[in-house]
């Protein structure tokens, strides 16, 4: 327990490093996979099959292995840099890495939304002249992230869980990594152990709350 | 308004053959609609009249054959045909508002958004219409509250927002429990009063003899017969459309 008290700044500050990685990721990765799905169903077969590949090949990956691509591969070899001070640097290939894999959940949740959506919808739309992009940005979507809002949270609570990873990508701030690093002077600490994993409950409990009461009061009445 | 048979059909169809894989559910069909015309499609279940009702805003495309609105051919896609489909106005069978949307959204939605008029303008406009098909006062419900003949009053207020040059009713009140029928074909009736040309799918016999211009029967993927309702069904020439009548009027 004193280790705990001990070394709480510390594991917090690594823990706000979660946080701060959860946020930025969870916008990106609902926005990249919104994009993602709007190829998926678009109705030119290029943009179909540049989706559907990017979908297939990242998220079969394992994301340590995304995350090394995105610091051995994309930034020390390719030269894709963020910043100029190293630790900001492998902040944003973290978050780059991780919201790139997470946008493949988000997009494969949406479709499932999307093939809820009765294809009346989306002729009524054609109907009145809206074009394609048109009628999914106002129709088809809206009515499929309703539906799937459940599932997008059980997205962003195990996405919220990668980020510590972090170090997969070369970002040593977060706050398992801060853990294990203490455990090398303390040996391990149960109470520590504990503590990190009801900080993270703190956060994900309440995504799941949150999303799974939005999804009954947005759920569309047909 | 414009008098039936001024400038050429509004809409014309010329050797139209569609498929859906081996069945061929339109063969080699031939007709045009005139400008303020109501044009009535009857006939047994599978004759093909929901797929040529769809045809003419291409919900479906044609295997061979042409399709002409306004004298164009009807463009392919793009841009170009959801101009083309702005113009074109089509209340459905199932009603398909859109279900998160308030029944006034689904009246201005295509208004703002395709017409690009300001939202004051669309609203009032909305709610004038809303007014004429007698559902204002639920303007601000969402579709699933409403009853089915409610929901069908708004789809029909919903295509006359975009001041369409002809409706296609694909079935309109086959969804419909019996005592929500009438108020849908009245709105119906007063839009072909008014001059609306109107191309309907249906089977209510009674909104044909008084609504309709002329009457075409379907059968087989062809079309059997076409004449003015009276003559029609008072005296059909062809076997199949006495055959057809002869079961749906005796009860």
């Amino acid at each position: 327990m004193d280790d705990l008290i001990k070394y709480a700044p510390d594991l917090l500050a690594g823990f706000l490093e979660n946080v701060k990685l959860s946020l930025i990721c969870a916008v990106l990765a609902l926005v990249l996979g919104t994009i993602l799905v709007s190829m998926r169903v678009a109705p030119t077969p290029v943009l179909r099959a540049a989706g559907s590949m990017y979908v297939n090949v990242v998220r079969n990956t394992p994301l340590t292995l995304v995350l090394a691509f995105s610091s051995l591969g994309l930034s020390d070899t390719m030269g894709l840099s963020f910043s100029e001070t190293p630790r900001t640097n492998s902040f944003w290939l973290v978050v780059f890495g991780l919201s790139a894999y997470t946008a493949t959940f988000v997009c494969e949740a949406l479709r499932a939304g999307i093939n809820t959506v009765p294809l009346g919808q989306a002729e009524a739309a054609r109907a009145i002249g809206l074009t394609f992009f048109q009628s999914l940005r106002m129709i088809i979507l809206p009515q499929a992230f309703r539906t799937v809002v459940a599932p997008l949270g059980s997205v962003i609570i195990a996405m919220i869980k990668n980020t510590t990873v972090a170090i997969a990508g070369g970002y040593l701030m977060e706050s398992a990594f801060v853990m294990r690093d203490t455990f090398d002077d303390t040996g391990v600490s149960i109470p520590i152990f504990i503590g990190l994993v009801i900080a993270f409950m703190v956060v994900t409990l309440p995504v799941g709350f949150l999303t799974n009461r939005l999804a009954s009061r947005l759920a569309v009445a047909r | 308004m414009t008098e039936p048979g001024d400038l050429g059909p509004l809409v014309s169809l010329q050797g139209v053959n569609k498929s859906f894989g081996t069945l061929h559910v339109l063969k080699d069909i031939n007709l045009s609609v005139a400008r303020g015309e109501v044009v009535v499609v009857i006939g047994p279940s599978g004759g093909g009249k929901s797929t040529l009702c769809r045809l003419v805003n291409r919900l479906e495309t044609i295997d061979s054959g042409s399709i002409t609105f306004d004298g164009q051919e009807l463009p392919a896609e793009g841009k170009a045909l959801a101009r083309f489909r702005s113009d074109v106005g089509m209340v459905f069978q199932s009603f398909n508002l859109f279900s998160h949307k308030t029944i006034l959204e689904n009246v201005t939605l295509g208004p703002i958004k395709v017409r690009r008029i300001s939202k004051e303008a669309a609203e009032k406009r909305g709610m004038e219409l809303l007014e004429r098909v007698g559902i204002a006062s639920q303007a601000a419900k969402y579709p699933a509250q409403l009853s089915g003949g409610q929901q069908q009053r708004t789809a029909i207020a919903r295509a006359l927002a975009m001041d369409p040059k002809m409706i296609l009713f694909d079935e309109p009140t086959s969804a419909l429990d019996p005592e929500m029928v009438q108020e849908v074909l009245d709105v119906m009736t007063g839009l072909a009063r008014d001059g609306m040309t109107m191309m309907v799918v249906t089977h209510e016999m009674g909104f044909a003899r008084r609504a309709a211009n002329r009457v075409v029967f379907m059968a087989g993927g062809e079309v059997v017969e076409e004449a003015e309702p009276d003559e029609f069904f008072d005296n059909p020439r062809t076997d199949r459309a006495r055959d057809f009548l002869s079961k749906i009027l005796t009860h």
